[in-house]
């Protein structure tokens, strides 16, 4: 199904209809055994079993930029191409990707109290991810203060891609400055660094994160297209009450 | 089109600095923020000496704040907003002496005040000459910054704390920077150039970046 042809909301909800159940089912499948394996992947030499916390932080940190940039190139859609679901999409992605973001301070949070001393340090990669979780407070904010859908999502799209300079100062902050957060050990030119029996189950509790994304991103947008169908009902029904 | 930019600036700056206008209170409040500390952490000469720095950068952009969510409401209620629009100069021109405007009214005097209120923290001379002149490089980016947040309140009701919200984040790397070269003044641990021209680098990206998103967050506000 070509690109454009998602522009109709009817064909969407069809498609929307099929895939959340699958990837939902997906995302179940893939995080169970990804924290599985990773509950029986041997204990880090240095951080023993704490390393466990790994398989939540890190996926939930991956997800929580994706959504972002997710949203910013929505943003573009809603701008530039005028795709009718493009700000539905950043819209519904708003809420979820705060929600990983969040769940990666918070375990980020609990992993670093007993390995670095302190819940909270100000980090260049802490505090850029804060950074980004305020962005995307701030982005649900103008959502809720325009109660036009078409206005706040180009205020909102507006404001995501001036945003979205912070996505590549979260990913480098670790390269650019000296951090306590420790580099960038999967996505490296010369492979990653982590030992293959850490690095499957985390690639595979990634991918389940990614399906609950996924499946959450397409409930979001189809309860966005009903509120929305639901909303111009009501203004039709005023109207004609008015009139008739 | 020099000429219609010169008017709007000359327009802004009198409708700002009139009666009614406001551009004094900015000072005022960076006076009463400033006072303020002392009494919550104790006129504690040392101990203000080697805060004051970031003291007087946090009032400085709390400051700038005041007024940024009214730089297009006030043109989007009385209607010359829609002149704007309609005039033949790039929105983004208009929106950037808009700015320009702005910053004169109410970040200058920020930079103004900052060495007499620097004075009342206990900062000495050198140091006190960094902090200014990081705010002088470093106020209109905060302007700049909160020219897309205005915009994107222009037509909103309530939008006081909206902007700031939006600010606030999008300002961190001019307080990171700020600071950072006015430490390196008085310490000498690193040199003062190295923090201070990124902190210019930020500053001109916001001076491309802010009005033309402005532009854009105004032509699809009116929409």
């Amino acid at each position: 199904m070509p690109f454009y042809e998602l522009a109709n909301p009817h064909r969407f909800l069809q498609l929307a209809r099929v895939l959340i159940p699958a990837l939902a089912v997906l995302a179940l499948a893939l995080i169970g055994l990804g924290l599985g394996l990773g509950f029986r992947a041997p204990p880090d030499y240095q951080q023993g079993e704490m390393v466990r916390v790994m398989y939540i932080h890190v996926p939930s940190a991956w997800i929580a930029l994706f959504a972002y940039t997710l949203m910013a190139v929505a943003s573009l859609g809603t701008l530039v191409w005028r795709h009718p679901l493009a700000d539905v999409a950043a819209k519904a992605a708003a809420p979820i990707g705060a929600a990983f973001c969040l769940l990666c301070l918070v375990t980020g949070a609990l992993w670093g109290r007993p390995m670095w001393g302190a819940y909270w340090v100000w980090d260049p990669r802490l505090t850029s991810v804060l950074v980004l979780f305020l962005l995307y407070l701030g982005v649900i904010a103008v959502w809720g203060a325009i109660d036009d859908p078409g206005r706040a999502g180009k205020a909102a799209a507006i404001l995501t891609l001036v945003g979205f300079i912070n996505v590549p100062i979260v990913k480098f902050s670790v390269d650019w400055w000296s951090s306590l957060h420790q580099g960038a050990s999967v996505f490296r030119l010369d492979g990653p660094t982590i030992h293959p029996s850490l690095l499957t189950p985390l690639l595979i509790s990634a991918a389940g994160f990614a399906a609950l994304f996924f499946a959450l991103q397409l409930a979001a947008m189809r309860n966005e297209i009903l509120r929305r169908r639901l909303r111009t009902l009501g203004i039709l029904a005023a109207a004609t009450a008015e009139a008739g | 089109m020099s000429r219609a930019l010169a008017a709007i600036l000359k327009r802004d700056l009198k409708l700002a600095l009139r009666a009614g206008g406001g551009a004094g209170i900015g000072v005022i409040f960076f006076l009463a923020l400033v006072t303020i500390v002392p009494f919550a952490i104790g006129p504690d000469l040392p101990l203000l000496k080697r805060i004051g720095a970031a003291v007087l950068w946090i009032g400085a952009l709390l400051a700038s704040l005041l007024g940024l969510e009214r730089i297009f409401a006030s043109d989007h209620e009385d209607g010359s907003l829609d002149l704007l629009l309609l005039a033949p100069v790039p929105l983004a021109l208009i929106a950037a002496t808009k700015a320009l405007a702005h910053w004169i009214a109410t970040g200058l005097p920020l930079v103004v005040m900052t060495p007499v209120l620097g004075l009342m923290l206990g900062i000495e001379p050198p140091a006190l000459a960094a902090v200014t002149i990081t705010l002088l490089a470093g106020t209109p980016a905060v302007t700049l910054i909160g020219l897309i947040g205005g915009a994107l309140a222009a037509t909103l009701p309530r939008s006081g704390m909206l902007v700031a919200v939006l600010v606030l984040p999008l300002a961190i790397p001019l307080l990171i920077f700020g600071v950072a070269a006015t430490d390196a003044a008085v310490t000498n641990e690193i040199p003062f150039g190295a923090p201070f021209r990124l902190l210019c680098a930020i500053s001109l990206f916001f001076l491309v970046l802010g009005p033309v998103a402005a532009a854009a967050a105004l032509r699809h506000a009116r929409e």
